[in-house]
């Protein structure tokens, strides 16, 4: 290679990291002077670390449960059996119960409503445009709310307890399903419906023979991923007064019953593993049976 | 060709639906039984819902009434927005910050001891099972009701879940590339600088942003169990019946997490199109 060239591309490249260190150094400012802008915000501070560690760590120890391996397996009247941790286990059952129907109920409602609502809004299947913009925006703002927040406006509505912790759950559902939907709607073939209405079939039977067998895996995929999520969210929901085994924690924490505290907060992390492993299953095979 | 040539063509095409796929018919049986059951368990009659609705009419008026628009205390607040935002930038920037290290230990490209990967993955299985909110309470609990207890607890939920991701990323990276590096003796700091640290950056960096862009939505609600932020605002004006200031927070937030997404979502492409 001739001396010029060389030259020439060492320029080039000298050129080149120099205009990225640029780029670099101006993301880095932007990056630190956020963070410094942030921490004044909220107050973030070393020494208020400092200060809450040792104490959350009080906290932890508190509701750990006190289990004595000795006595492990006695009867609930002995401190140190898991009988005594659970002192209280048929209530939790019966609230997780509850919880686990909330999920289902909200779920198959909003799967309903999503559903109805999803080939209005799905550009390629609307039977007008104005019903596609008007649903799309409807259904963003379904979504756009947090849960909670229709939550406590329901618990003013309809008091305390798990209905109002229900609607809730079904309006965020529907928000978040009806999007999807419509997008695997979006994404179908339409020959089928061109067939259907080439033998005089109307708009519903297109989308009743022509859209719904495709997209259906699919739909049945979202919707057992959404009542993973819906699950989660109606063990907190109960915050609010919403219903559920959260609302049960709530007390709980506030009356400062220690192990209560980890008992509920254990059974609430293994229902939501065991949930997510078997509609992880059952997604794969639904998407593997019904995908081709 | 007569109907009957079309149906003995494809006999099963024609039965009816419960003998051509009985087991997803007694599903669908199953699901409707269910739904009714929890109806009736739930005692949710349209009688009960009518009439939650015709307690929310006066709800719905009060929030469309903005009498005393110029007196609502603005400040407090546009403070809760901006701590709301400082919240997820801070818990999203701090956990990415610290899932780096975390998943060059979890993943198998860099090290091969399994005992330690596998423990890291559970730990991190356990962050992620606890729900944000119950995280928050907790953390209220140790250091006070206000934005830092929010800003935790987004900070261990993003490293339950972005230590997942970037490890995955690390495990996905290419090897050719860090086998190029070994083979001509580079030092194992510069073997992860040059071979491995190109590749996954760019992937840690768009899904840092994207988390940033949920976070904001999860920080907004941390405020109702007293995390701070706007959510502590718009709970506070909820309790004490404020429902046209509570219509014009709801408002702002969809304003800021639309502005957030849409802004997130160009640097992202930008990123990842290099």
């Amino acid at each position: 290679m001739n001396d010029s060239l060389l030259k020439k591309h060492l320029n080039l490249y000298s050129e080149q990291l120099k205009s990225r260190r640029l780029w670099n150094i101006l993301i880095f400012t932007i990056f630190v002077l956020s963070f410094f802008i942030s921490s004044s915000i909220i107050d973030f501070n070393l020494s208020k670390i400092i200060e809450g560690f040792p104490r959350l760590g009080d906290y932890i120890v508190k509701i750990l449960p006190n289990i004595d391996y000795n006595l492990i397996f006695e009867n609930s009247k002995t401190e140190g059996s898991i009988k005594y941790w659970y002192f209280n286990f048929k209530k939790y059952a019966a609230l997780l119960y509850e919880t686990f129907n909330m999920a289902i109920l909200s779920t198959l409602m909003g799967f309903i409503f999503a559903l109805l609502l999803s080939f209005l809004s799905a550009k390629n299947i609307t039977p007008n445009i104005y019903s596609y913009h008007l649903v799309k925006r409807f259904l963003e703002f379904l979504r756009g709310v947090p849960e909670i927040i229709f939550a406590i406006l329901f618990v003013w509505a309809l008091g305390v307890g798990p209905l109002a912790g229900i609607i809730a759950i079904t309006i965020h559902t529907t928000g978040a399903l009806g999007k999807l939907f419509s997008e695997v709607h979006e994404n179908a073939d339409l020959k089928t419906c061109e067939a259907i209405r080439s033998h005089g079939g109307n708009w519903a039977s297109e989308m009743r023979y022509g859209i719904i067998p495709k997209v259906l895996p699919n739909i049945i995929s979202y919707a057992l991923l959404r009542f993973e999520i819906n699950i989660r969210a109606s063990t907190v929901i109960g915050f609010v007064g919403a219903g559920g085994i959260g609302q049960e924690l709530y007390l709980v924490i506030n009356f400062n019953y220690y192990e209560e505290v980890s008992a509920i907060i254990l059974l609430i992390v293994l229902t939501v593993i065991t949930i997510d492993i078997l509609s992880g299953r059952i997604r794969q095979k639904v998407i593997g049976e019904m995908g081709d | 060709m007569t109907e009957k040539d079309v149906i003995s063509l494809c006999p099963k095409a024609f039965q009816p639906f419960w003998r051509r796929s009985p087991i997803v018919f007694i599903g669908y049986i199953i699901a409707i039984l269910y739904f009714l059951f929890c109806l009736h368990y739930f005692d949710f009659t349209l009688g009960k819902i009518f009439s939650g609705l015709s307690n929310m009419k006066p709800i719905l008026v009060a929030m469309f009434t903005w009498s005393d628009f110029f007196n609502w205390n603005f400040n407090s607040i546009f403070t809760g927005l901006a701590q709301t935002l400082g919240m997820a930038f801070l818990g999203t920037f701090l956990a990415s910050l610290v899932c780096i290290p975390i998943s060059f230990l979890a993943s198998r490209q860099i090290f091969k001891l399994g005992l330690i990967r596998f423990l890291i993955k559970r730990f991190l299985d356990i962050i992620r099972g606890v729900d944000i909110l119950i995280w928050a309470i907790i953390y209220v609990r140790a250091f006070g009701l206000g934005p830092f207890a929010g800003l935790l607890s987004i900070f261990t939920v993003d490293v339950g879940t972005l230590g997942k991701l970037f490890s995955e990323a690390t495990d996905n990276a290419d090897t050719r590339q860090i086998e190029g590096m070994q083979s001509t003796g580079a030092s194992k700091i510069s073997v992860i600088r040059y071979g491995l640290i190109p590749q996954i950056f760019p992937i840690f960096i768009s899904q840092s942003l994207y988390f940033f862009e949920s976070n904001t939505r999860s920080a907004v609600i941390l405020g109702v169990v007293g995390a701070g932020g706007i959510g502590l605002q718009l709970t506070e004006r909820m309790k004490a019946q404020y429902w046209d200031q509570t219509l014009f927070i709801i408002i702002l937030i969809l304003i800021m997490v639309a502005i957030i997404d849409s802004v997130s979502r160009s640097i992202r492409k930008k990123i990842i199109d290099g």
